[in-house]
């Protein structure tokens, strides 16, 4: 636990991506090795267990410091964070020896669904007694089901992937599926690089990126050098076809084959040996559109989807690359020979398709169609410059993407409450409201899109205008106006307005307004009946 | 003394327009700070009095502008470099007895700072103590705090929440000194940023000098200077000029006020890893805002279970309570059947806004 404890506050304190692989990398050379799978396990997201009702944990924190409840409120008020509150307040016994990572896991978290209320507080009460302030930090955070450390699956990948000395791909394809850690887990990760297995597995290509164009379209060149198609607005994701076997990869590292099983019955049609890039699409074939993103994401939710459940959300694969064909890896070849093999690859149907290219002779036809792409239900437009190969990342210059404007409304500030983790303590999670008949009907939150200097200064403003507050949340005078961007706009009866917002975010601060210039409700309910609601 | 007479002297007092009565407060607030009725004197006055009784340097406590001032010997020359060359500063032994106006007050050292103090006063059989801001660690730099008896205590309460207990002091200087090693062997220079005024002096006793060369930002080597006047024995420190930012790149030690970092002063230092040594970074959402890249818990006022234990010392059976978490002291000393009740400071009640975060040192320039 002492040298998870130390990877933990060095992955915590750091913002530095080389610090954290650095980090990684020598807890996975050093550690006991099945500690070690225990601890890819955790980090990678994997829920360990039940979570513990954080109701008990603060009533035995409240016995073992002996301090009031309410004494203990008014630290977690101030700490932010109730994991790290208990942490700080159970008294510590001298020269604590803690247990292994895996024995915490395997002998008190993992058993803690299945045992008595009183068994319960006797394990925890008897762990504390174990533990240091910072190793009790993360064995509240194995006790809340809720393990984030700053880790992004594809961190943990690299770093892996550099101690075992294996391309980033066939490491995401190793920790992909079902596994529990056990003593052979690190022996299976970290083997060497064996070709032939590779050959054989669902291992994806490293996908490319698109930079986005800030800078306008003159920069391009001829028209003619580009490719022009939609930027579609769902999954980026991998279709592969070898050896028999279909595996449907996100971008996320992740196989996500499982949730879409209407597009791998659908790939059983591509031939041995393809690979796709593409885009998995939530598709109303009435209208012949894609439907909004969150109409995909019910579906992400489910681990397995049921057959019966496809017609209600349908989905599709667009297809706008080929990686291999025939068995053979064509990413070198430029984009209008890829294209070509993507062509003939296969027969289109209502599950997979292909993306169609847009063809116009000025920049300022593709500017202006631009303004169709809301309607036409996609992000923007994608210019990929045909002699392009596929490179792994963000090469400069071969890929763009002009991505369509954000909606904005202007809301007022009605509530605020305090923020978790590094914003603990400040009050940083806004709610804003619109007009409706005199009063402001709550319309969204946000928090995202200010600098930190303008998080301090509402935090003032916010303290200073509380009139009045329900636990946690601070009620505020409505004086402040903001700016806020969102994605889209939809229907939402659980919701006081009646309306929800997709990616809502703080665009800026707008001091020129006053709060009887925000917008009003009926503005927001127009714009959702140009959607079509 | 013939200061002490001159502090004393009636033609210095005011007015007395608090006759005494019986059931008097001894200290009571008012717009300019504490005041003692009786003695007709103020604590840390925060506008110009006649006689001000200091318990110590820090801005939030010594203003300047008072026609007379009365702090422990210890502290004289850290005041006077504070408060101005012109300023009249009368200086009294810890534990000397003085009287105004028939009330009898001394200084106890307090543990702070170099000659910081807590205030006693007694008048009529009653006795007041003002604790000033005070520590119960170890510290090279000052007198250990002394518990004083006495029926009502005013104390402190910056950290007077049970999350805040301090480890021991020599373990942060170890933490230091291996950051400090850390960061040479990646040539990183290193940047501890500490209150100008106590705990960057704390620090630098702590500091394991062979490691290597140590520079000291301006508003911390004047400070310094006063410490070694004092007859305080520090590591050997350079000025953090250009020229040694050169030389000792990706070696040195820098200890600078927090405030340093906001402006362009650091760059000189690039490469750096920046350190905060301060109480707050007991608390991980207080270490992150302040960005640094390590937190060090290391703080000169009083953690939680040292607060109590200070409170049962002095055997106070009314507890005033100021500077900090004074809601919750106030409410646990009433559940633990004593009187209690807590004095506003000038800063608010922003639990954040203490000296600590508030970096106002008077000296400050570009070194
Ligand atoms: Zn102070
Ligand atoms: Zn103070």
């Amino acid at each position: 636990m002492k040298r998870f404890t130390a990877l933990y506050f060095e992955l915590d304190e750091t913002t530095r991506t080389s610090e954290k692989i650095a980090a990684l990398g020598r807890y996975f050379r050093e550690a006991p090795p099945l500690d070690a799978a225990w601890a890819i396990f955790i980090v990678s997201g994997r829920k360990i267990g039940k979570a513990v009702s954080s109701r008990l944990l603060r009533q035995w924190a409240a016995e073992a410091s002996g301090y009031p409840d309410w004494l203990v409120d008014q630290c977690y008020r101030v700490v932010g964070d109730l994991s790290e509150t208990i942490s700080l307040l159970v008294p510590t016994v001298a020269d604590t020896n803690a247990p292994s990572l895996h024995e915490i896991v395997e002998e008190r978290v993992r058993p803690l669904g299945s045992i008595t209320q009183d068994s319960q507080r006797e394990v925890i009460l008897g762990t504390w007694s174990q533990l240091n302030t910072d190793e009790r930090l993360v064995f509240h955070k194995l006790l809340s089901g809720n393990f984030r450390v700053g880790v992004s699956k594809q961190l943990l990948i690299r770093a892996l992937a550099e101690v075992a000395d294996v391309s980033s791909a066939v490491m995401a394809h190793r920790l992909a599926g079902q596994w529990m850690p056990d003593e052979t887990t690190m022996d299976r990760l970290l083997a060497r690089h064996d070709p032939a297995a590779v050959a054989d597995s669902g291992t994806p290509y490293p996908f490319m990126l698109a930079h986005a164009l800030h800078d306008g379209t003159s920069s391009l060149g001829a028209i003619a050098d580009w490719l022009i198609e939609w930027k579609w607005d769902g999954i980026r994701a991998q279709l592969i076809r070898r050896a028999g076997q279909i595996t449907l990869w996100s971008r996320g590292d992740e196989v996500v084959s499982g949730a879409f099983p209407e597009i791998i019955q659908a790939a059983s049609a591509l031939p041995e040996g393809t690979v796709l890039d593409g885009e998995i699409v939530a598709w109303n074939d009435e209208t012949s559109k894609p439907e909004p993103f969150i109409r995909l994401q019910r579906r992400l939710n489910r681990q397995t989807v049921e057959m019966t459940f496809w017609p209600e959300v349908p989905v599709t694969f667009i297809a706008f690359d080929a990686l291999e064909i025939d068995g053979a890896d064509v990413r070198d070849r430029s984009l209008v020979e890829r294209r070509a093999m993507l062509e003939t690859s296969f027969p289109t149907t209502s599950t997979l398709r292909k993306s169609t290219p847009l063809h116009y002779e000025t920049w300022d036809e593709v500017l202006h169609i631009m303004e169709e792409a809301r309607s036409r239900g996609v992000e923007g437009i994608m210019l990929k410059r045909l002699a392009s190969p596929y490179q792994p990342g963000r090469p400069t210059g071969l890929w763009w993407k002009l991505k369509v404007e954000p909606y904005t409304m202007d809301a007022v500030m009605i509530a605020a409450e305090p923020g978790r983790g590094r914003r603990a303590g400040l009050l940083t999670d806004y709610t804003f409201g619109v007009w409706d008949n005199g009063s402001l009907v709550p319309i969204t939150k946000a928090y995202s899109g200010l600098t930190d200097v303008e998080i301090v200064e509402i935090d003032r403003f916010a303290r200073r205008h509380t009139t009045g507050r329900h636990g946690p949340v601070h009620t505020i005078e409505p004086l402040m106006v903001f700016e806020i961007g969102f994605e889209a706009i939809q229907l939402s009866p659980r919701h006081k307005s009646g309306i929800a917002l997709r990616f809502p975010q703080i665009l800026r601060i707008r001091k020129d307004k006053k709060p009887a210039e925000a917008d009003r409700l009926e503005t927001m309910q127009e714009l959702l009946r140009s959607m079509g609601y | 003394m013939n200061t002490l007479k001159y502090f004393s002297h009636p033609k210095f007092a005011m007015p007395n327009i608090f006759p005494t009565m019986p059931n008097q407060s001894l200290i009571i607030e008012t717009d300019r700070g504490l005041f003692c009725p009786a003695g007709d004197f103020y604590i840390d006055a925060w506008k110009s009095v006649p006689r001000n009784i200091v318990t110590h340097a820090h801005s939030d406590h010594a203003r300047r502008g008072s026609d007379r001032y009365l702090t422990a010997s210890d502290g004289v020359n850290i005041l006077r470099h504070r408060m101005g060359r012109d300023a009249v500063i009368d200086p009294i032994p810890y534990g000397q007895i003085i009287e105004l106006n028939g009330v009898r007050v001394s200084l106890h050292p307090a543990g702070h700072v170099l000659g910081s103090s807590q205030i006693r006063i007694e008048s009529a059989g009653e006795i007041w103590v003002i604790s000033g801001d005070y520590k119960r660690q170890a510290d090279p730099t000052c007198r250990a705090f002394e518990p004083v008896r006495c029926h009502t205590l005013i104390t402190e309460c910056t950290f007077g929440l049970p999350i805040f207990r301090w480890i021991d002091s020599s373990v942060v200087a170890a933490d230091i000194n291996a950051w400090w090693a850390g960061n040479q062997a990646v040539g990183r220079t290193s940047i501890l940023l500490a209150y100008s005024l106590g705990k960057a002096q704390r620090v630098l006793a702590g500091l394991d000098a062979n490691l290597g060369p140590i520079l000291l930002h301006g508003a911390v080597h004047a400070i310094t200077e006063a410490y070694r006047g004092s007859g305080i024995e520090l590591p050997p420190a350079g000025y953090a000029s250009v020229e040694n930012a050169k030389l000792h790149r990706g070696k040195a030690m820098v200890i600078a006020p927090p405030s340093a970092m906001n402006s362009t002063w650091a760059r000189k230092f690039a490469p750096f890893s920046s350190g905060v040594a301060s109480g707050w970074m007991q608390v991980r959402g207080f270490r992150r805002r302040r960005g640094a890249d390590r937190g060090f818990v290391l703080s000169d006022h009083v953690d939680f279970p040292a607060l109590l234990e200070t409170i049962e010392q002095t055997e106070a059976d009314h507890i005033i309570a100021t500077h900090g978490y004074t809601d919750a002291l106030v409410k646990l000393m009433r559940e633990r059947g004593k009187q209690s009740s807590a004095l506003q400071t000038r800063f608010g009640g922003d639990e954040e806004e203490s000296e600590e975060t508030v970096e106002t040192p008077v000296v400050e320039g570009e070194a």
